[in-house]
């Protein structure tokens, strides 16, 4: 048998008991602690939106920590059915199974269900969450014939990010009107200063040419480039320099390549890195 | 082989360039040109010949003229560098006219004294995109790039010369646009042109000296500016200084300054609060001597920048009172209560002074910027009051106060402050002019090379016809129209339950069954044991591109007509994504687009009655319409794009070189840039010479011929249904 403990070995949890232990870091950019704790108070489900990489999906860890709750999350794509949600039967040495999907799990153990780019997931499949998201707070299982009933502790949370302006990554009215909206965006300069130097280890002078840096690609936003540079990014970047990567090629593999694939703006974002660092 | 690339004989030459510039008419002496040519190996001879050739499309003199100097230049420039001056004057001759291109051609000597030998220099054309966009990351005004004779700005739009050779490597002909780009973007970010250049030099006798004072000095102080926003090319840009130098050993490094007056200057100049009136003052302290002059410093032009910055601030003060008044119609002005988008917006804690209900500029608490308060709340303007407000600060230093009163109804005048609110349509009733209009590129083919914003495009909203006419056509076509609706009901790719797949949402019975059978008989067992729902989707955009030149009067015209609403029928039943516009046009100057749909609007009575409008009217430019159009649908999401046109003929012009092969081979490279963007173009026509033609331009495939107009509304529905399964 191979030693759980091995460091080498990924760690095996189970989604629906398994609590954050440390408290993950992040810094609050308004209100949102306490706008998420009221919504879970209520029993409301919550709406994050905001671009990519400006702290959403850390912003949930870290209310899942304080909360004490197990966090299921699903990364919705295109392909994501309905039964991939709520569950399905397999066979098994000849006989049917049921197995629940990530959303019933987090429903039956009274977790927290986040649902990752909503829009990504087809129209007819976000439908199975409307249930669950108003004052009902039940999930029907056709196939087992079951009725769930939420847990108090349940919630469910979903993101988004309106700045892909393509109609068919809207969210329907009749999914988006159930929800307490909490907007995300980059944080201000300062704090957004203060995470970088805490998640990289930068110095201050550094941390302040790569936001720099930061700004300069927002700038370029809806002039060839779909986002600017997200903190994550600039935390990526940070890492690599902070690991003793020069800063030029740090920020060229972490910012500039990251961001888009289109050469002229590549040379474009590079000439940006040169003229900083 | 060898024999065929020695060099070409004298004779052969003289022969050649007498052919070439018709010299029994034109006079024009081509021996001097054989001596220039015989010393060269075969290679270079073709390459000049063919040069020569090219222009002499363009113009007979210009070619003549650029023959008699490229020999010189041969020696001091790259070829690639040579053909970017040659493609320059073909351009200048078509914007202003042969004086100015044969101008171009001439200065070559001016401009070798400037560029280094063996120059790899670097074209406008190559560092346009990079740079363009580099100057839009940098903070504050959009500034655009264009070409010109210096290296200066108007505090708008940032001019380079056509062709940067002034460093022997390209990679530093590059790194030096870029910091001159960055240096004009610091004049503009740093406030180099918030002098009243008319008042502020009034008191010195020799003026041009003063204002050379004045740059030199400002330039002291934008360097540190560099410096500090900038470092990295801060670094880039003593490099390049450092190259440039070791040339000019009498100057030394331009930045050590010759007399100790200038450290002084740079003392004051190099703290990070000094502003343009440091430098104003420190005027008298180095008048009359040397200036040094860094590679990267631009041309100052107080000219260009007063005219530009007078007409922008009158502009925007005026725009920015309008949009104040929108503003405050939009937040409802008492009730302002935030809207839910707003809700949860980090907005700043107010402060404590009380403001009266009007709009107030405060610097944020970051203090980058300015933030706009109305009634003493924070909000959030759009991005092009952001982008106002930053070129106010940028001219002004602050936002003033009478900047922030909002506009009253109609105060002013829209004409005023609208830039681009001239109609396009009324053009021709008046004075004639391109606001409002796109300009884009035509490929000539005896040049090889674009003709710079040779076609002026403007997009005109179809007038409405009867919008009874699609009744009338239904009711001729009833049985058709029935009978494709069916037809293409049955195409639209509904979801499908497919069996016996390995993975799935639920458990396939049957396959189950199957299974269980088979491993009590021993044998193995299938794992495809599910059913999965397939649900596809037709992810489908087509543009229609309609001809409305003047051959198309009278039954063929019907036939369009009638062919869309059919495949407006289909398409409506199908569920693609669908637009249609016609296009006519008469000269360069003239192209026209005509909106019929647009992918966003409905199929409603106005598109009914707009597609009945569609009347004959002019000429055929195909290429430019390509042109827009393929930029239009490329702005669609989707799978697959495709654009087709109707057409009843070739592309031709108002007697104009548009008729000949140059047409065709135009509309052959707009059809190229549109693959190349991922659209698939096909033609649809009922030119019986269509073959002629049509294969050389969409390719083999991608066209087909209708023998009979009267089919066209039967078959066209009917092609459509063959391209997209």
């Amino acid at each position: 048998m191979a030693s759980a403990t091995d460091q080498n070995n990924a760690r095996i949890h189970d989604p629906s008991s398994y609590i954050i232990e440390n408290q993950p870091y992040y810094v609050p950019v308004g209100d949102e602690i306490t706008l998420f704790e009221a919504a879970y108070a209520s029993y409301l489900p919550v709406l994050l939106k905001g671009p990519t990489g400006c702290g959403k999906t850390r912003f949930m860890e870290y209310m899942a920590w304080k909360l004490q709750r197990p966090m299921i999350t699903v990364s919705c794509h295109d392909d994501l059915t309905t039964s991939d949600l709520v569950g399905r039967y397999l066979v098994k040495g000849g006989e049917t199974v049921w197995v629940d999907g990530p959303l019933t799990r987090a429903v039956r153990s009274g977790g927290i269900c986040y649902l990752d780019e909503i829009v990504e997931a087809r129209k007819d499949t976000m439908v199975v969450i409307h249930p669950l998201a108003d004052d009902r707070r039940i999930m029907p299982i056709e196939k087992l014939g079951q009725l769930l009933e939420a847990p108090e502790s349940f919630c469910l949370a979903i993101s988004y990010n309106p700045g892909y302006q393509s109609v068919l990554k809207e969210l329907k009215q009749s999914t988006r009107q159930r929800f307490v909206a909490i907007e995300f965006d980059y944080p201000k300069a300062e704090l957004e200063r203060q995470i970088v130097m805490h998640e990289t280890g930068l110095d201050a002078a550094t941390t302040d040419k790569l936001l720099k840096l930061a700004e300069m690609t927002r700038n370029l936003k809806g002039n060839g480039l779909e986002e600017g540079a997200s903190t994550r990014l600039l935390v990526h970047a940070g890492k690599l320099i902070s690991k003793g990567v020069e800063p030029r090629p740090a920020c060229q593999g972490a910012i500039a390549l990251a961001l888009t694939d289109d050469g002229d703006m590549i040379s474009a974002i590079n000439e940006l890195i040169g003229a900083l660092f | 082989m060898k024999a065929s690339r020695s060099p070409y004989t004298a004779e052969f030459l003289l022969e050649k360039l007498e052919d070439l510039y018709e010299v029994e008419f034109t006079f024009l002496k081509v021996e001097g040109l054989v001596d220039g040519l015989l010393p060269l190996d075969r290679d270079t001879q073709d390459f000049i010949l063919g040069w020569a050739t090219r222009l002499l499309s363009t113009n007979l003199y210009i070619s003549h003229e650029f023959t008699i100097r490229v020999v010189e230049a041969l020696d001091r420039l790259e070829r690639r560098v040579i053909e970017a001056w040659a493609v320059h004057a073909a351009d200048v001759f078509d914007r202003a006219g042969l004086r100015p291109a044969l101008e171009v051609i001439q200065k070559v000597d001016a401009f070798l004294v400037n560029a280094h030998a063996h120059a790899e220099g670097v074209t406008f054309d190559e560092v346009e995109p990079v740079l363009s966009t580099f100057v839009c990351g940098l903070s504050g005004r959009r500034l655009k790039l264009a070409q010109g004779e210096q290296v200066y700005t108007d505090s708008e739009t940032l001019f380079l010369p056509n062709i940067s050779a002034r460093l022997e490597k390209a990679k530093d002909n590059f790194l030096l646009c870029k910091a001159q780009v960055a240096f004009m973007w610091a004049q503009t970010r740093f406030g180099s042109f918030r002098v009243d250049f008319d008042v502020a030099f009034a008191q010195y006798p020799d003026r041009e000296q003063a204002l050379a004072a004045f740059h030199a000095l400002d330039t002291v102080r934008l360097e540190a500016c560099l410096e500090r926003e900038l470092p990295g090319l801060w670094r880039d840009m003593l490099r390049l200084e450092g190259l440039h130098g070791g040339e000019c050993v009498e100057e030394g490094v331009c930045n050590t300054p010759l007399h100790s007056a200038w450290a002084t200057c740079r003392g004051v100049l190099h703290t990070p609060s000094a502003t343009v009136n440091d430098v104003l003052d420190l005027i008298p302290q180095v008048l009359g001597m040397e200036f040094p002059q860094p590679v990267y410093q631009p041309h100052l032009n107080p000219a260009a920048i007063t005219a530009c910055m007078l007409a922008r601030m009158e502009r925007e003060k005026i725009l920015f009172r309008v949009k104040l008044a929108e503003l405050m119609k939009e937040q409802g002005f008492d009730s302002a209560q935030p809207t839910e988008e707003e809700g949860f917006d980090s907005a700043q804690p107010a402060k404590e002074e009380v403001a009266p209900p009007e709009f107030e500029a405060r610097e944020t608490q970051e203090g980058q910027g300015f933030e706009l308060v109305l009634d003493d709340k924070p909000i959030a303007p759009p991005e092009d009051v952001k982008q106002l407000m930053t070129s106010i600060m940028l001219d002004w230093g602050d936002i003033p106060p009478e900047f922030l009163v909002p506009a009253g109804d109609g105060e002013y005048d829209p004409a005023l402050y609208s830039k681009e609110e001239r109609d396009a349509e009324d053009v021709w009733k008046g004075i004639y002019h391109e606001e409002g209009a796109f300009l884009y590129g035509e490929w000539d083919y005896a040049r090889q090379h674009y003709r710079k914003n040779w076609c002026v495009l403007r997009e005109i909203e179809m007038t409405a016809g009867d919008p009874a006419y699609v009744d009338k056509v239904h009711e001729k076509y009833q049985g058709l129209v029935k009978h494709l609706r069916r037809t293409f009901e049955a195409m639209r790719d509904e979801n499908r339950l497919l069996k016996r797949q390995a993975q799935g949402d639920d458990v396939d019975i049957d396959a189950l069954v199957e299974a269980l059978a088979d491993s009590r008989d021993g044998s193995e067992m299938s794992d495809k044991l599910f059913q999965h729902m397939h649900r596809a989707e037709r992810n489908l955009a087509v543009m229609f591109m309609v001809d409305m030149s003047g051959s198309t009067k009278g039954w063929i015209n019907d036939a369009e007509r009638e062919a869309l609403v059919m495949l407006c029928e289909v398409l409506e039943t199908l569920g693609d994504r669908y637009a249609i516009y016609g296009f006519s046009g008469i000269g360069r100057k003239r192209c026209e687009i005509y909106r019929i749909k647009r992918f966003d609007d409905r199929y409603n009575t106005d598109t009914k009655a707009r597609i009945a409008g569609i009347m004959p009217k002019d000429y055929t430019r195909m290429g430019v319409a390509i042109r827009h159009l393929s930029q239009k649908l490329n702005a669609v999401e989707a799978k697959t794009r495709l654009l087709i046109t109707l057409s009843d003929g070739k592309p031709e012009d108002y007697f104009d070189i548009y008729n000949t092969q140059y047409g065709i081979e135009d509309t052959r490279q707009a059809l190229f840039e549109a693959r190349r963007t991922g659209i698939h173009p096909f033609c649809i026509t009922i030119d019986k010479r269509g073959k002629d033609y049509l294969p050389h331009m969409y390719g083999h495939a991608n066209w087909v011929e209708i023998d009979d107009v009267k089919k066209l509304p039967l078959k066209v529905a009917d092609i459509y249904r063959r391209l997209t399964t």
